[in-house]
């Protein structure tokens, strides 16, 4: 019976689900025609057609300076701000077993913000507000880890330890702003809001880099693994999954991820959160179904970034996703609760 | 000296009595200190001459600057300490905490919009705002938190969402206007510095009407803890309750996040550690921590002045960081 159930699981790892590649072509498809749509959006609006022609090098020297030079990174770093954020808060959603767990809640961002904050007030440059970002991520998960882990990652103690930690976090950013003068602090808010502002290839090339090694790694070494980890640690070890192993190696390149992704673009809230669960709602799959949220990322925020300068006053991409993701927060929580699990 | 049982009975009356005037004194102590120190440090001596004496040389540094800081610190602490208390016994959660629910970020959220939108940059024409912000959030994450069958993670979940959410909302509306973001960045850290006597005055009706609410709701309150309908039996009105314990939470959150910003984690902590000395009943809970929690705010007042000198660390700040740990203590801790 047990053997059987295994070779189940382990087949359907290769075995490809129709529902889910459908969802994911969708959504990549949904997430490529609104980038199109983005790249004719600005000051010189530029027919999708044509878009789609210069994209390809047949448009006019005019247009291929706007659309590639000027528009193109930053949608590019916005597909892969959304893919990185989806990875990450599917691997944490699928570690802590419920869709509250995402590096929002659980204060992984704001860890890596509040690092950023202190280079953005000291007056560093961006290489190494990057890098603070990412330092503070992973310190985050560090201590978050090691102060709720003791019982496994999983449960609401978990998810209340992250937000004790967001708010000790929350706390030393108001420090921080109180600290800086006038210019630095509407750079620092800016930033702290999440924001595709003036992204080029030096935001967008590390992050391909950090995606590109580390999607494999959560593909083809966690995935099938975190699969069956939600059946329970007790099961997973007596399937031959090396629960502890695994399940560092997952949160640690989860959390890397959406460090980068917040040294590119700034915290952007909730993608983490509402990408990988709607994933997951429409595949209906088990597991991180890491592949549709990649593409629901994507998705997400170029659709945010979309809304976000259609706006009367172009905001801050932050800003949408904040809105739309604390309205779902909300709906999840109800639901959540009239299913019974909280 | 009885030994508290299981269910927290507290201690003996006498001895209940004692460590109220002993908190009292603490509370006194404390008061002097905060007038005490500053830029420039005041003996005991030098402070009751400056508090009395119009021909001291410390008179206009007491009475302008410490004074309206230190009794600011005072309504603000009893503020988030009540607060805190009767939300805990309401909701029947002990991590409730006005900062935590997304209260003060209601409040937050409604200081931000009267400053970016309508220009408005006095306390005066806050506060009705922060009251209206808090009293939307508080109705809210009751509400989604589950109402009376809510439990503690589902009331801090929706909590953390509509934090999120609403600082979203304030950052979003302060980045349009970088004069407001002067305005208000100390506000939004949490701060005492800009008391002074206007905004003391203004702050004590919205104050003083909470705290009574609050003090009243102590008896009606130990009744709802037995359950709706041994409420009921025993002459409550739970509706009435859950309504006034509402209203008094939000003029005491409005008012103090009005006043000097979000502060989080002295409404939980204060209840907190006085409840194995008080045991569970209100009546003795809400003293308590109305003379403990001041004892915190200002102590945490007096340390970010001496820690961040010659600045000074926001006590918003201070509190996050000496309350956090706590906080992770005792989710560590409830099983």
């Amino acid at each position: 019976m047990t053997t059987l159930t295994l070779e189940k699981t382990v087949g359907s790892r290769v075995g490809v689900r129709p529902r889910a590649v459908v969802v994911g072509v969708v959504a990549a498809l949904l997430a490529a025609a609104i980038a199109v749509l983005t790249l004719g959006t600005g000051e010189f609006p530029i027919p999708p057609a044509d878009v789609v022609k210069t994209l390809f090098g047949q448009g006019t020297a005019a247009q291929d300076f706007i659309v590639n030079e000027l528009r193109l990174p930053r949608v590019i770093t916005a597909i892969l701000v959304g893919m990185a954020l989806a990875a990450g808060g599917a691997v944490f959603q699928s570690l802590v077993r419920n869709p509250l767990g995402s590096p929002d809640v659980l204060g992984i961002t704001n860890g890596a913000s509040t690092a950023a904050l202190t280079v953005v007030i000291l007056g560093g440059s961006s290489t190494q507000l990057s890098l603070a970002a990412v330092a503070g991520g992973l310190g985050a998960a560090v201590l978050i880890q090691l102060v709720g882990g003791k019982h496994g990652l999983h449960g609401y103690r978990f998810i209340l330890v992250g937000i004790g930690m967001s708010a000790i976090f929350t706390g030393i950013s108001g420090y921080l702003l109180t600290r800086g003068v006038q210019m630095e602090n509407a750079r620092a808010l800016l930033w702290l809001t999440g924001s595709l502002d003036g992204r080029d290839w030096q935001q967008a090339g590390p992050l391909l880099g950090v995606l590109v090694l580390t999607l494999p790694i959560l593909l083809l070494a966690c995935g099938p693994g975190l699969r069956i980890l939600e059946m329970g640690d007790d099961s997973a070890a007596a399937l031959g999954v090396p629960v502890k192993a695994l399940r560092t190696t997952a949160l640690f390149t989860a959390t890397l991820l959406v460090a980068c992704a917040a040294a590119a673009a700034g915290p952007v809230a909730f993608v983490a959160l509402i990408a990988p669960h709607l994933a997951k709602k429409i595949t209906r799959a088990p597991g991180p179904n890491l592949v549709p949220a990649l593409a629901m990322g994507a998705l997400l925020l170029v659709g945010a970034d979309w809304i976000a300068q259609h706006t009367p006053r172009v905001l801050p991409v932050g800003v949408v996703t904040g809105a739309i993701g604390g309205a779902y927060l909300v709906w999840l929580l109800t639901m959540e609760r009239r299913a019974g699990r909280i | 000296m009885d030994k508290p049982g299981p269910a927290h009975p507290g201690r003996r009356f006498p001895v209940r009595l004692t460590g109220l005037l002993v908190s009292v004194i603490l509370l006194a102590v404390v008061l002097v200190l905060s007038i005490g120190f500053g830029a420039r440090f005041l003996s005991i001596g030098e402070v009751w001459a400056g508090l009395t004496d119009p021909a001291s040389p410390y008179y206009r540094i007491v009475h302008e600057m410490r004074l309206p800081r230190t009794l600011l610190g005072l309504m603000v602490g009893m503020a988030l300490g009540l607060a805190g208390a009767i939300m805990q016994a309401l909701t029947r959660n002990p991590l409730a905490d006005p900062g935590l629910l997304g209260i003060n970020a209601g409040a937050s959220a409604g200081v931000a919009s009267a400053a970016v939108f309508l220009g408005i940059g006095s306390f005066y024409g806050y506060i009705w705002f922060a009251l209206l912000g808090a009293a939307v959030v508080t109705a809210l994450v009751y509400t989604v938190g589950g109402g009376r069958s809510a439990t503690p993670a589902r009331l801090a979940l929706a909590g953390a969402a509509l934090n999120a959410t609403l600082y979203s909302y304030v950052s979003a509306t302060l980045l349009s206007d970088s004069q407001a973001i002067e305005k208000v960045k100390f506000w939004t850290a949490g701060s005492l510095a800009s008391a002074d006597f206007a905004t003391v005055t203004r702050l004590l009706p919205f104050f003083a009407a909470g705290l009574l609410v609050a003090l009243a709701a102590a008896r009606p309150l130990n009744a709802l803890s037995l359950g709706d309908d041994a409420a009921r039996a025993l002459g409550a009105r739970p509706a009435v309750i859950r309504t006034a314990v509402i209203v008094a939470v939000t003029l005491l959150c409005g008012g103090a996040t009005a006043a000097c910003g979000p502060i989080v984690f002295v409404g939980l902590l204060v209840p907190h550690m006085v409840r194995p000395f008080t045991g569970p009943d209100l009546r003795w809970l809400l003293p308590y921590t109305a003379v403990l929690a001041p004892v915190l705010l200002l102590g945490s007042d007096v340390l970010g002045r001496i820690l961040g000198s010659p600045g000074e660390l926001q006590v918003g700040t201070v509190t996050a960081v000496l309350g956090g740990p706590l906080f992770l203590y005792l989710v560590r801790a409830a099983r």
